[in-house]
């Protein structure tokens, strides 16, 4: 039972973790990191901690499901049964369900589908422990996966939410802020084509501050791509720091 | 008319790369008259052509390419072959036997079976339909000795080098044959395992450091020092 | 998942989306014909059917009781379901809810649960022991697009005329009473969904459209005015524009449904 505390934000605009109303929790992001699979990203966002991974393109099992002129993206957001405070059931329940299917819908507008005609492009989520705006995080890192896994893209997707918590709009809410406060509006974005590809808002808000919001949480998605670029960059870039300081010695 | 980028500037997809009257070349895509980046590698500008040379790509299959794949299943009238693409491809036993066959499965296995890897020729391809492998070319067939490694494909043109030049030197110094599918999968045969290994230990590093200079030369050197080492290890 | 639409329909569709009209004469941003019928099973509590056009959802209400959650002790349990019977539609299968029917049992639930529309408090029987469970089950009879609206429609409808059994606490112990009450009900969220065709935004879009459109956003709003839950769909994209310029349609038509069904 969460006790609720009086106020989620004091009047000098400070949070209940010492956050002002736009500032981002804490990020860390990893590209490569599962030898096995095309392609793969890992994410520390707050204390939310996720892995994702890619497949594919590769034909499609069953069969049946591809399509003839194009490539399908099935996409799988889980949660482990450790990751949150009561332990949750291995199957997968109806939010997940959901979440799996809009998840899917906002990296699908990425992906140039008549590239690949009749394979498909699996991508695994699995949140290891989960403190609010897991679908947030989860997007960020699947972007990443994808575009580990050389499989082409139109455009990186980031992922933030923003919402509302006593009387303020602020951005990237953590559990307790999305329990127990008034909304929550989680978004993904394309950063180059200036495109939102998931909004889902929960809560009530007016319409001042729903646009609000939205703009506080694609300043939020932004702030996130520049993190997204160097993780991918990382990457590659070490070996050729690494040669750099050879040939000077 | 401009572009937003440096020659062998690292971009990731999305990246706009440029505006007005270029052309979207490899990686890359055209919206709008902007050209944007569609993997994650180097750009350069060839003419009016963007390009990205790709870090991280896999094999999409090319008719007239030489490939190296494993058979994964024996069929009625062929062979399935995976050849780390998108796509299985096939291999009928019509190019591979030289009379008519009876289709029984026993006698295919014998021929070509599970788990045998075969240098073929990629004879047709098109969106509709998985790729045909073809056998019947010299210096094609199965594979019966040497070892096997994988390289992101985007990469074999840098283990060929200017006009082979690198992989003529790694031959050189390693006394091994060695066949580049370019499907990134490579058929390394020497004298013995350690000239084998040497071979693969240059393409790994290659794979590695392909996007910087004076690579040629320093795996020369690399290939040099470890000659000596194992010699003097010998001693 | 849908079936086949032609090019040169979708070019049809298109072209004259173009000129701000669609195939079946309406507006761009028109409603299809709407009716409402409620009361018409009288085994559930409460229920309503709703014809959007030709797309059809009955939405049955039963009310039972039951033992509360334990961080809600006072208030009562609603849950939404939603089937998509296979006699609705030639892409819909027998079988456990797939994606599509969780997620408009969802939105559904988002809806009629972030505006507060039920008074869940006033659904406590015995503090702590017994509460009111509310089943919203959405049954969708036949999909001609636009399966989100009509089935929020359906399920604040039934809602409306649920009639439950009335408990007082006599004596220590819990006991029906004569008669019934009704289901307290503190608003009407009303849901407007907008699909984007050659970027340009449709009200309630119908079958076909929905196969020719790239994206769809959904809004409940509520009596107020004010947003309470918003789904972003399909996969295609928004323009931060055009998720402004959506939601004040939303507005705008769930004001005008409002006034229409005088809710």
């Amino acid at each position: 039972m969460i006790e609720k505390p009086e106020k989620l934000i004091d009047k000098k605009g400070v949070r209940l973790d010492g956050r002002k109303a736009d500032e981002l929790r804490p990020l860390k992001l990893e590209v490569g990191v599962l030898s096995n699979a095309d392609g793969s990203a890992y994410i520390e966002h707050g204390k939310n901690k996720i892995l994702a991974a890619v497949f594919g393109p590769r034909e499609m099992h069953p069969k049946h499901l591809s399509r003839p002129d194009r490539m399908v993206l099935r996409c799988r957001y889980h949660m482990a049964p450790f990751s949150v405070q009561e332990r949750k059931s291995p199957a997968p329940s109806r939010r997940e369900v959901e979440l799996s299917k809009v998840i899917r819908e906002s990296l699908e507008p990425a992906l140039f589908p008549e590239l690949y005609p009749r394979t498909g492009i699996d991508v695994f989520v699995e949140v290891l422990q989960a403190d609010g705006g897991t679908r947030c995080a989860s997007i960020t890192a699947a972007a990443l996966a994808i575009a580990d896994s050389g499989i082409p893209m139109r455009d990186l997707v980031v992922a933030c939410a923003a919402g509302k918590i006593d009387d303020t709009v602020v951005l990237d809410l953590y559990d307790a802020e999305d329990k127990l406060g008034v909304a929550d509006v989680p978004v993904a974005y394309m950063p180059n084509l200036n495109a939102v590809t998931l909004l889902q808002m929960d809560g009530i808000l007016a319409p001042d501050e729903f646009e609000k919001a939205v703009n506080m949480a694609i300043e939020g998605c932004k702030k996130i791509y520049v993190l997204q670029k160097e993780a991918l960059k990382t990457k590659y870039m070490n070996v050729k720091e690494e040669i750099k300081e050879e040939t000077e010695e | 008319m401009p572009t937003f980028f440096e020659a062998k500037q690292l971009v990731t997809p999305g990246e706009l790369l440029a505006e007005g009257e270029y052309q979207a070349g490899e990686n890359t895509y055209k919206e709008e008259n902007k050209i944007y980046a569609s993997r994650i590698g180097l750009a350069d500008l060839d003419n009016k052509r963007v390009n990205v040379v790709a870090l991280r790509a896999f094999y999409q299959p090319k008719a007239g390419d030489i490939v190296i794949g494993a058979v994964t299943e024996v069929g009625f009238n062929g062979w399935t072959i995976d050849i780390k693409s998108p796509y299985t491809a096939m291999l009928r036993a019509s190019d591979v036997l030289s009379r008519p066959f009876k289709p029984q499965n026993d006698e295919l296995s014998q021929v070509l079976d599970t788990g045998d890897l075969i240098v073929a020729k990629i004879a047709s391809y098109d969106r509709a339909h998985d790729p045909q492998l073809t056998v019947g070319e010299p210096g094609l067939g199965k594979i019966t000795r040497g070892q096997i490694m994988r390289v992101t494909p985007t990469k074999i043109p840098r283990v060929i080098g200017r006009k082979g030049s690198m992989i003529s030197m790694i031959k050189q110094e390693t006394g091994c044959q060695i066949i580049l599918g370019l499907n990134g999968v490579i058929l390394v045969t020497g004298k013995t395992t350690d000239d084998e290994e040497l071979a693969m230990m240059a393409i790994r590093k290659i794979e590695e450091e392909s996007h910087t200079t004076g690579l040629t030369d320093r795996i020369m050197q690399l290939l040099k020092e470890e000659k000596t080492k194992r010699e003097e290890n010998k001693l | 998942m849908s079936t086949l639409i032609t090019r040169v329909r979708q070019k049809q569709i298109g072209e004259l989306i173009e000129k701000g009209k669609r195939l079946d004469g309406r507006g761009l941003t028109d409603y299809r014909e709407l009716k409402i019928e409620e009361g018409l099973i009288e085994r559930a509590e409460g229920s309503a059917r709703v014809l959007l056009g030709k797309t059809e959802v009955l939405v049955g209400v039963k009310v039972a009781t039951g033992e509360p959650f334990p961080d809600t002790p006072n208030e009562g349990v609603m849950t939404v379901n939603a089937e998509l019977v296979p006699l609705a539609s030639p892409t819909f299968e027998p079988g456990p809810p797939d994606e599509n029917s969780i997620e408009l049992a969802r939105i559904v639930d988002r809806g009629i649960r972030e505006s507060k529309a039920i008074d869940t408090e006033k659904l406590c029987i015995d503090p702590g022991k017994k509460v009111f469970v509310v089943f919203i089950d959405v049954y969708v009879l036949n999909h001609d697009g636009n399966l989100i609206d009509a089935s929020a429609l359906a399920a604040v409808s039934a809602l409306l005329n649920t009639k439950m059994t009335d408990y007082e606490i006599k004596d220590g112990e819990v006991k029906t009473k004569q008669g019934y009450v009704p289901l307290p009900l503190k608003s009407h969220p009303i849901t407007v969904t907008i699909g984007k065709i050659n970027d340009k935004l449709i009200v309630d879009p119908w079958l076909e459209e929905e196969q020719v459109m790239d994206a769809r956003i959904s809004m409940a709003i509520n009596d107020e005015g004010n947003i309470c839950a918003i789904q972003k769909g399909l996969a295609g994209y928004f323009t931060p524009q055009q998720i402004i310029d959506a939601s004040k349609l939303a507005q705008e038509k769930a004001a005008e449904m409002r006034k229409k069904l005088k809710w």
